[in-house]
C-alpha cells in the first residue's frame, strides 16, 4: 500500500516542470497583447491631438512643416480604389475558376501560384511594376501611339495601382475561396439537377451566396494595399505635389510613403514629429477600420454558415 | 438478372393482381393498400432502362452489370442496404455521377430509347426531362417564389404572369400551395422539413420533368410528412414515371409498382412489389427484407 | 373510368430530343474569361521573375556593364559604394546585413510567437483567446512603414538609452521590428498547426493521465512540428524580404561587421533607398535588379519549403481521419 503514496511526490516533478510552460507562453501571448496595446498607446497619445479637420482637408504649407495630410488622403484612396476595380475581379473570378472548375492538377497549379505570390517580398513588386508595367508596357505603349513621348512611360498612378494589384491579389482569392468552400454542395447538385448548366449554377446559386466572402477580400486587400509602401516606392509616389492627380498617369501622395519621407528625409524631422504621428494615426486608422469591417463581415458570415 | 427482366416484362399488369380474391400474404407487418384505379394509365411503356449499366469510382466499382426497365407512369422502388448502389444507379439516370471526378461507365442508360451516355447529349437536356429530389431538402437560400421560378427562369421564361401561372401550379401538384400561398416572397429556408422538401418537389416540377428521381427523400422527415409526400407521389405517378431509392422497405412497399433490390452493386432482384415483398424468388432478398441484416 | 388525365399529360411540352448538343456561346465566353483570370496568379509569379531578371541580365551580356561590376566582382569585393568616381558594388555587407537583421528579428519573434500561439491553442481559457486573435490580427494589420516610423522614433532611443550603443539606427532595432512584423506571421500558422491537431490525440494522452501542460508538450507540439518549422521559414522568408523597416530603422551603412549594434544595410533596404537615384539601364540599375533576382530566388525557395511541410503535416493528419 505504499506504492500509491510514492508515486505521488514522483509525479510531481514533470508536472512542475509542465506547469511552467503554461506561465512561460502565457507570458509570450501577454507580451503580444502588451506590444500591441503600446504601439497604439504610443501613436494614439502623440498623433491624436493633431488629427483635426484642418489637418485632414488641408494641403501641407511651408516646405510640409505646417498644414495638412489632405493629397496623401487623396492620392492613397484613389490608389487603393484604381486596385480594387483590377484586383476584387480577377481574385474573384480566380477562385471561382479554382473552385468550381477546375480539377486535378491544375488547382495545384493556380494554389502554388497564388502561394507564391503571396511570398514575394512587396519590393520585389515593386521592381515588377518598374520593369514591366512601366519599362515594358508604359514604353511600349507610348512607343506605339506617342511618338515615344513620355505618357505612360514612367511612374503613375496607373501602374502603382497595378503593382499592388498584383501584390494583393493573393488576399481576394483566398478570401473568396473560402466563401466558395462555405457554399454547400447541396446548393449545386440541387442547382445543376433542375437542368441548368455549371455557369448557371455557379452564377445565380454559387456567386450570390459567396458574396459576402468576395467583399471580404476586397476589403482586406484595400487595407493592405493601403499600408504599402515598397511597391510604390518607385512606380507612382511623390514627395510633394502642388496638385491633386487627375489622370491615372499622374504621380500622386501617398499617405505611408508620406509618413515615411516626412520622417527619413525631412530637414525639420523634430520640428515635424506631431505631423508625422498624426499621419501614422490615419493610416492605421484608415487600415484598422477597413480590417474589422471585414473581421466583422466574415463572422457574420461564418455565423450565418453554422446555423444553416 | 436477365431474368428479372423478363419475368418483369410478362407481368404487365402490376394494379390488376390486389384485385384477386386472396390478399397476398406479406413478409412485413404492415398494411397494403391499393386502389386499383388509381386514375393511372393502364399503357405503361418503359421510359427509362439500363443495359449492362457498370460503374467506378477510380478503381473501386460500384455497380456491376446492371439491366432493368423502368416503366412510365409507375414508381419504382430500389431498396437495399446502404453503400449497395442504388443510390449511385439513380444518379446514373441524370449524370449527376458526372460531377464525381474518376468515374468510369459501361454500359447504357436508355431515356425513351435514346442513349443518355451518348456522345452528342446535352447533359441540361437531359436533366431538365429527368428531375431529381434529393435525401436533405436542399432549397436554395432564395424566397420560395424564386426556388419554384428557378427551372423556368433557366428555360427563359421571363413574364411575370406566365412564371406566377408556373409556379402556382408546381406548388398546387406539389400540394403545397394552400400552405405557402401568403409566404410565397419569404425564405424558403424558414419553412419546415417537409414543406422544404415538397418545396423541392414543386420546384423540379417546375422544369416538367418526364422522370422524378427521388434519393431518399423522406429519410431526414416526420412520419407525417413521409405520408404526405408518399400521397404526393401516387398522385403524381398519373401524369410521369417516378423512381425512388429509399432504405425504408415499408415505404417501398407502401408506395411502388415495382422493386429493385441491390446488394454490393449489383441487382439481386427485381420484379413487381408485391412479389419481391411476398416472395422473393433470392434468398438474399428474403434475408434483407426480413430484416435479416442490413 | 379515367385511363388518362388529360389535364396533366397534355400540356407537357413534346419530348425534346436529348442528342443535341447546344452550343451556348455567352457562357463558353464567360468561361473562358474567368480561366483567363486564374492564369493571372500564375502568369504573375512568371512574370515578376521574367522582367526582374530582363532587366539584371545586362550583368551577364553587356560587355559595358561588365567593365564595372561582374557576376563575380559582386560576390569576391567587399565594398558597396555604388556612388562616386570609381562605384563598387559588392553585395557581401547587404547579404551579410540582412542575415544580420533576419536572425534578431527571428531570435525575437519565434519564441514570442510560438509561445504565444500554444498558449492560446492549449491552455488559454476561451474568452482570453477571444481576445489574443484579434490583437494578432491587429498587428498583422499594422502597415510596416508605421512599424518602421515607431522604431525609428521610439524603440532606437529606448534602446540606445538602454545599451548606450552609439549608433542609434541598428540592426538590432530593426530586427526587432522586423521581429514584430513576422510575429502574427509565425503565431498564425503555428496556431493552425497546432488546432489541426485532432481532438483524439489529445483525448488519449489525457485519459492516460498526462496533465494538459504534459499533453502540449509530448503530444501536441511533436504533431505540429512540420507546421511550426513551416512557419519560421516563412517567418525567415517575410524578414529576409522585408524593406520598409529596414529601410527607416537600421542606419543604413553598407559596411561588412557582423555587430548587430553596427549601422547596417540589408538587401532589400538597398534597393527602396538606391533606385529612385539611379540612372535607367546602367550598372547601377542592373546590380539593383540582380539583387531583386536574389530577393525573388531565396524568399521563392523559402515558400516553397515552408508550402512543403504544410502539405507534410495535412497528409499526415489527413491520414489519420
Amino acid at each position: 500500500m505504499n506504492a500509491p503514496a510514492r508515486t505521488l511526490p514522483h509525479g510531481r516533478g514533470p508536472q512542475v516542470a509542465a506547469g511552467s510552460i503554461a506561465i512561460l507562453t502565457g507570458i509570450c501571448a501577454f507580451l503580444i497583447v502588451a506590444i500591441v496595446v503600446i504601439l497604439m498607446g504610443i501613436i494614439i497619445w502623440n498623433g491624436g491631438p493633431h488629427v483635426t479637420w484642418e489637418f485632414l482637408t488641408k494641403a501641407p504649407e511651408t516646405g510640409m512643416t505646417e498644414g495638412g495630410i489632405f493629397p496623401a488622403i487623396y492620392g492613397t484612396v484613389l490608389l487603393v480604389i484604381v486596385m480594387a476595380i483590377a484586383v476584387v475581379p480577377v481574385g474573384a473570378m480566380t477562385a471561382v475558376y479554382m473552385h468550381e472548375y477546375a480539377r486535378g492538377r491544375m488547382v495545384d497549379i493556380i494554389r502554388t501560384a497564388v502561394h507564391n505570390l503571396a511570398g514575394v517580398p512587396s519590393i520585389v513588386f515593386g521592381l515588377f511594376g518598374l520593369g514591366f508595367f512601366i519599362q515594358f508596357v508604359g514604353r511600349g505603349v507610348d512607343r506605339a501611339f506617342f511618338g515615344g513621348q513620355l505618357i505612360w512611360g514612367q511612374p503613375c498612378l496607373l501602374w502603382a495601382a497595378m503593382t499592388l494589384a498584383l501584390l494583393t491579389l493573393p488576399v481576394v482569392v483566398v478570401s473568396t475561396e473560402e466563401a466558395l468552400r462555405a457554399v454547400p454542395d447541396s446548393y449545386r447538385e440541387g442547382s445543376l439537377a433542375l437542368g441548368s448548366t455549371k455557369w448557371q449554377t455557379t452564377w445565380k446559386v454559387v456567386i450570390p451566396q459567396a458574396l459576402p466572402g468576395i467583399l471580404t477580400g476586397g476589403i482586406l486587400s484595400v487595407s493592405r494595399g493601403a499600408g504599402e509602401v515598397a511597391p510604390i516606392l518607385f512606380t507612382g509616389a511623390a514627395y510633394f505635389l502642388p496638385e491633386l492627380p487627375r489622370t491615372l498617369n499622374s504621380q500622386f501622395m501617398e499617405l505611408g510613403y508620406h509618413i515615411f519621407v516626412m520622417s527619413t528625409q525631412s530637414v525639420n524631422v523634430d520640428e515635424t514629429m506631431p505631423i508625422q504621428y498624426a499621419t501614422t494615426l490615419v493610416l492605421l486608422v484608415l487600415t484598422f477600420a477597413l480590417n474589422f469591417a471585414a473581421i466583422l463581415l466574415r463572422s457574420r458570415t461564418r455565423s450565418k454558415i453554422e446555423q444553416s | 438478372m436477365s431474368d428479372s427482366i423478363e419475368m418483369m416484362s410478362e407481368e404487365e399488369q402490376v394494379g390488376s393482381r390486389v384485385n384477386g380474391p386472396a390478399r397476398p400474404e406479406t413478409l412485413l407487418n404492415i398494411e397494403r393498400v391499393r386502389v386499383p384505379d388509381d386514375g393511372r394509365p393502364i399503357d405503361r411503356p418503359v421510359k427509362l432502362a439500363s443495359k449492362h449499366l457498370s460503374l467506378w469510382y477510380g478503381p473501386k466499382q460500384a455497380l456491376s452489370d446492371v439491366s432493368l426497365e423502368i416503366r412510365n407512369y409507375e414508381i419504382t422502388a430500389l431498396i437495399g442496404p446502404s453503400g449497395c448502389g442504388k443510390s449511385t444507379f439513380l444518379r446514373a439516370f441524370n449524370r449527376m455521377n458526372d460531377l464525381i471526378p474518376n468515374v468510369r461507365i459501361t454500359g447504357q442508360v436508355l431515356l425513351d430509347g435514346e442513349d443518355v451516355y451518348g456522345r452528342r447529349v446535352d447533359v441540361v437536356e437531359l436533366r431538365r426531362r429527368v428531375g431529381m429530389v434529393f435525401q436533405k431538402p436542399n432549397p436554395f437560400p432564395k424566397s420560395v417564389f424564386e426556388n419554384v421560378a428557378y427551372a423556368p427562369r433557366l428555360s427563359g421564361v421571363k413574364n411575370m404572369g406566365r412564371l406566377t401561372e408556373i409556379v402556382e401550379k408546381a406548388l398546387e401538384r406539389a400540394a403545397l400551395f394552400e400552405e405557402v400561398k401568403d409566404v410565397l416572397h419569404k425564405s424558403a429556408l424558414a419553412l419546415s422539413g417537409g414543406q422544404q422538401q415538397r418545396l423541392c418537389i414543386a420546384r423540379a416540377l417546375a422544369a416538367e420533368p418526364e422522370v422524378l428521381l427521388m434519393d431518399e427523400p423522406c429519410s431526414a422527415l416526420d412520419p407525417i410528412s413521409t405520408l404526405r409526400i408518399e400521397e404526393l407521389m401516387r398522385e403524381l405517378a398519373k401524369s410521369i414515371c417516378i423512381v425512388i431509392v429509399t432504405h425504408n422497405m415499408q415505404q417501398a412497399a407502401r408506395v411502388s409498382d415495382r422493386t429493385g433490390f441491390f446488394l454490393l452493386g449489383e441487382l439481386i432482384e427485381f420484379g413487381s412489389t408485391d412479389d419481391i415483398f411476398t416472395r422473393p424468388a433470392d434468398s438474399r432478398t428474403e434475408d434483407y427484407i426480413t430484416g435479416r441484416f442490413g | 373510368m379515367p385511363l388518362v388525365d388529360d389535364a396533366t399529360t397534355v400540356e407537357r411540352a413534346p419530348a425534346r430530343p436529348l442528342t443535341a448538343k447546344r452550343f451556348r456561346p455567352f457562357e463558353a465566353l464567360a468561361e473562358n474569361i474567368i480561366f483567363a483570370a486564374s492564369t493571372v496568379s500564375i502568369l504573375g509569379v512568371f512574370l515578376i521573375f521574367v522582367f526582374v531578371a530582363r532587366e539584371a541580365l545586362p550583368l551577364l551580356t553587356s560587355r559595358q556593364i561588365q567593365e564595372e561590376v561582374t557576376l563575380s566582382t559582386l560576390f569576391t569585393t567587399r565594398m558597396w559604394q555604388p556612388v562616386g568616381v570609381e562605384p563598387k558594388y559588392s553585395v557581401i555587407p547587404l547579404v551579410i546585413g540582412t542575415l544580420k537583421v533576419t536572425i534578431v528579428a527571428i531570435l525575437f519573434a519565434t519564441p514570442l510567437a510560438i509561445g504565444g500561439a500554444i498558449y492560446t491553442a492549449e491552455f488559454a481559457p476561451r474568452k482570453v483567446r477571444e481576445l489574443v486573435k484579434p490583437v494578432i490580427e491587429i498587428l498583422a494589420g499594422f502597415p510596416s512603414v508605421v512599424l518602421g516610423f515607431i522604431a525609428l522614433m521610439v524603440l532606437a532611443t529606448f534602446l540606445q538609452k538602454i545599451t548606450g550603443v552609439q549608433s542609434r539606427l541598428n540592426a538590432f532595432v530593426g530586427g526587432i521590428a522586423v521581429g514584430l512584423a513576422i510575429t502574427p506571421v509565425i503565431f498564425t500558422v503555428v496556431e493552425d498547426a497546432l488546432t489541426a491537431i485532432p481532438k483524439a490525440f489529445r483525448e488519449a494522452s489525457l485519459a492516460l493521465g498526462a496533465t494538459k501542460a504534459q499533453t502540449a508538450l509530448s503530444v501536441v507540439v511533436p504533431a505540429a512540428a512540420p507546421g511550426i518549422a513551416a512557419a519560421i521559414i516563412l517567418g525567415i522568408g517575410r524578414g529576409i524580404g522585408e524593406t520598409m523597416i529596414v529601410l527607416m530603422a537600421t542606419g543604413n551603412a553598407a559596411i561588412i561587421s557582423w555587430n548587430p549594434f553596427d549601422s547596417t544595410r540589408t538587401m532589400a533596404a538597398t534597393i527602396g533607398q538606391e533606385m529612385a537615384e539611379v540612372v535607367f539601364g546602367d550598372a547601377h540599375y542592373t546590380v539593383l535588379f540582380f539583387i531583386g533576382v536574389m530577393l525573388f530566388a531565396i524568399t521563392f525557395a523559402l515558400n516553397l519549403t515552408s508550402h512543403a511541410f504544410v502539405r507534410r503535416i495535412t497528409r499526415k493528419l489527413g491520414s489519420l481521419k
